[in-house]
């Protein structure tokens, strides 16, 4: 009997890991990339791309009844890239995400979870037609695109000129230029009992705060340095020490606080500032009274300074089985026309050199928008280096203990922030 | 004559022909019919739990990382490799100190408060019920919903801080090296402390009035016979609640997480099970998540011991 129901199990137990690897089965490549059919797409949750992905979808079915696209938000994740990063693993990708973060694209190349864009006949070439030069930090270390980099946030410095005004500054010209004039106008604004703080990034150990407080700030201070150049970690220098001493300064003074704000403090009216992109002027367009300016220097900031992009991109795939229908849906989607009808829609910049020109009359009635398309030009991406998480990761580890815990001093700080990720990319070059 | 195979005394190496065969073709039928009830429950056993632990156990000596379906990669034997990042790292270092710090605060707490608890709603209490649901209401509450009540009392900004004015310590509680891990273990103690009250109302009941009768008649007061006749009359309910807390202690995820920003400030709040899910989820490192888990298991297992034989020794 029991090594009957023993027999039982050994069958049940295969018939399951039989049912399990044929679920896990990806389809053959060389056939994928001509097929045509249907296929998913993935757009993030934000309420205008939902909005203005639902549109293309609906332009792009009428055109193509026998092509079906059907467009979806992320599943729910604490982030996207854990969520895209489960579908890889469990083969249940869409063909497309329009949301997929650079910084990941190491990780999911390694995972086997993407298709090289590069491989389609005109795949270098239409996303070099499109981008230009700024598409060449979304390269791969193999030289070939993983990702066809869609659209920036540039990073900017967004106040709340009701506080502003409140503290008693002026809210049409606000001292935030250089680092001593940011303090200032800061300490104004906590010590009147305007706002409970200047400015409240998230303090978290998320390996992707530092996109938020130090980057764009390394980005304006460095004149555009990636946190890694040729190979080696690039920030431990003046730049990098001039923009850790003022975060520094921030959080020990209280003007920046400690604790994470359950919810949006700009939109609470709980701090004045934040670092944010263009996408918060429609989310606060009823709520707060926005002004904008580029994040400070030492010297002094200019519109024409660099910024970090927050750039997502579109990426292919593996699990998707008609991939030259994501192929031109893929370019229909980043169409001159689309870009536009995106940028119209979500006030997101699209990735193109020339985005004032081309979208002149958008910038025209938009002026708010202007500044940011100006910094479009100079933006500043994550490096696209494997083992870039775990990079960020390092960083922030430091970061929190000395910048925002004052449990080291900032230069100890960075020096060893810097010697842990050289640590890192050599290993991750020899494996 | 009819056989009444139900009340026919159980005979062995006697009776009928015919009589044996019944009996044995009920055992057989028995016995099938429990080889089928117990099998949905045995291949849970296999999928969920005894197939994932071999596995974790095999990645632990890998260099691994999840991958597409259907693409191979090789995960090449690294030995003790992946063990020796855990044991260097010390970040995984940290989160140990501060689950032992967890387990010195919530267990005694535990223990302590739902027994003197469990104690007291076994008497007869006006609205014995109503406190007994209102304990156990945190218990099956979400924890984000608690978090939420929780940042409300001990935010920076929140209604202890405004309560205690200058006394209010800096950084505040969250935020605090020093007290956030003492917070969680508060807050875990105060969220669980229902489920841990029932265990001992349970035993409770099990433990004869006459041992009371007999205490009083022989001049024992109610704290001498909560410590000799109460303490010793659950001490196998003890043990249970013990090992439990530790378990479900070492297990800490949820408020790490949702209470101090993910282990903050400063990993000084970080738990072995919220760096597995950083390491293994959003850094990508599976191999080194499964054998910090690994340790992890051997961890709970001496505590637990040790537990266990420090509540009853004695016996």
């Amino acid at each position: 009997m029991l090594r009957r129901t023993a027999y039982a199990l050994l069958v049940l137990a295969t018939l399951a890991g039989t049912a399990t690897a044929c679920a896990r089965t990806s389809p053959d490549a060389a056939t994928a990339d001509r097929a045509r059919g249907p296929i998913t797409i993935w757009l993030s949750n934000n309420a205008q791309e939902v909005q203005w992905g639902d549109a293309m979808v609906a332009a792009w079915n009428k055109a193509h009844p026998d092509q079906h696209v059907t467009a979806q938000q992320i599943p729910a994740g604490k982030t996207s890239e854990e969520a895209i990063s489960a579908s890889i693993i469990a083969g249940t990708s869409a063909c497309l995400v329009f949301n997929t973060s650079p910084a990941a694209v190491p990780t999911f190349q390694k995972q086997n979870g993407l298709v090289p864009l590069s491989d389609f006949p005109d795949g270098d070439a239409y996303i070099a037609r499109r981008s230009g030069a700024l598409a060449d930090q979304y390269r791969s270390t193999d030289g070939k695109f993983y990702q066809l980099p869609w659209k920036s946030n540039p990073v900017m410095i967004l106040y709340n000129k009701k506080l502003f005004g409140k503290a008693g500054l002026d809210p049409n010209h606000p001292q935030l230029s250089t680092y001593s004039q940011f303090l200032r106008t800061s300490r104004k604004l906590v010590r009147s009992g305007a706002a409970q703080a200047a400015i409240w990034p998230s303090p978290s150990s998320d390996f992707f705060q530092p996109w938020y407080d130090f980057y764009p700030a390394f980005a304006a201070a460095s004149g555009g340095r990636q946190l890694v150049e040729n190979g080696r970690a690039d920030f431990d220098d003046p730049a990098g020490r001039q923009v850790a001493a003022f975060w520094r300064e921030l959080y020990a003074e209280k003007l920046a606080p400690q604790e994470a704000y359950p919810g949006d403090s700009l939109a609470d009216g709980k701090a004045a500032m934040a670092t944010v992109g263009p996408w918060a002027i429609a989310a606060y367009k009823d709520s707060v009274d926005l002004g904008v300016v580029p994040v400070p220097t030492a010297k002094g900031s200019s519109a024409t300074e660099p910024t970090f992009s927050d750039e997502k991109s579109a990426a292919m795939f593996s699990a998707c089985r008609n991939r030259a229908t994501a192929w031109d849906l893929l370019k229909f989607a980043t169409s001159s026309a689309e870009d536009g009808r995106f940028l119209q829609t979500t006030g997101q910049m699209p990735m193109r050199e020339d985005l004032t020109t081309r979208y002149a009359s958008y910038f025209k009635a938009n002026p708010t928008y202007k500044a940011f398309a100006e910094q479009a030009r100079h933006v500043i991406e994550v490096p696209n280096v494997p083992g870039s998480v775990d990079i960020w990761q390092a960083f922030r580890d430091d970061w929190t203990k000395s910048v925002i815990f004052g449990r080291e001093s900032t230069d100890a700080a960075l020096s060893d922030a810097s010697s842990q990720i050289d640590k890192l990319l050599n290993e991750y070059e020899g494996q | 004559m009819t056989v009444n195979l139900e009340s026919a005394p159980a005979v062995r190496g006697s009776g009928t022909p015919a009589r044996a065969a019944a009996s044995a073709g009920r055992r057989r039928f028995g016995s099938r019919a429990g080889a089928l009830f117990v099998t949905p429950y045995a291949l849970f056993v296999v999928f969920v739990f005894a197939v994932p632990l071999v596995y974790t156990v095999w990645i632990s000596f890998h260099r691994f990382y999840f991958t597409a379906p259907g693409t191979h990669v090789d995960s090449p034997w690294v030995g003790l490799s992946n063990y020796r990042d855990v044991f260097t790292d010390p970040v995984v270092g940290q989160a140990f100190l501060n689950i032992l710090v967890f387990l010195v605060i919530n267990v005694p707490l535990t223990v302590g408060l739902s027994l003197v608890l469990a104690t007291a709603l076994n008497a007869k209490i006006r609205f014995r019920s109503f406190f007994r649901a209102a304990y156990y209401v945190p218990y099956v509450t979400a924890s984000v919903a608690l978090v939420a009540v929780w940042q409300f009392l001990f935010g920076s900004d929140g209604f202890v801080n405004h309560l205690l004015g200058p006394l209010a310590p800096n950084p505040s509680w969250l935020v605090n090296s020093h007290l956030a891990m003492p917070m969680i273990a508060v807050f875990v103690t105060w969220k669980q402390l229902g489920f841990f009250v029932m265990l001992y109302l349970a035993a409770l009941q099990n433990i004869g009035n006459e041992l009371y009768e007999a205490a009083s008649v022989d001049g024992a007061g109610r704290i001498r016979q909560f410590f000799t006749v109460t303490v010793p009359g659950v001490r196998p309910a003890t043990t249970l609640v013990a090992i439990y807390a530790i378990i479900t202690g070492a297990n800490l995820f949820s408020e790490p997480y949702l209470l101090t920003g993910g282990g903050g400030p400063d990993n000084s709040s970080v738990s072995p099970v919220l760096l597995m899910y950083q390491k293994g989820i959003e850094q990508a490192h599976p191999d080194f998540a499964a054998a910090l888990g690994v340790v992890l298991v051997a961890f709970v297992l001496v505590v637990s011991l040790a537990a266990r034989k420090f509540t009853e020794r004695g016996n």
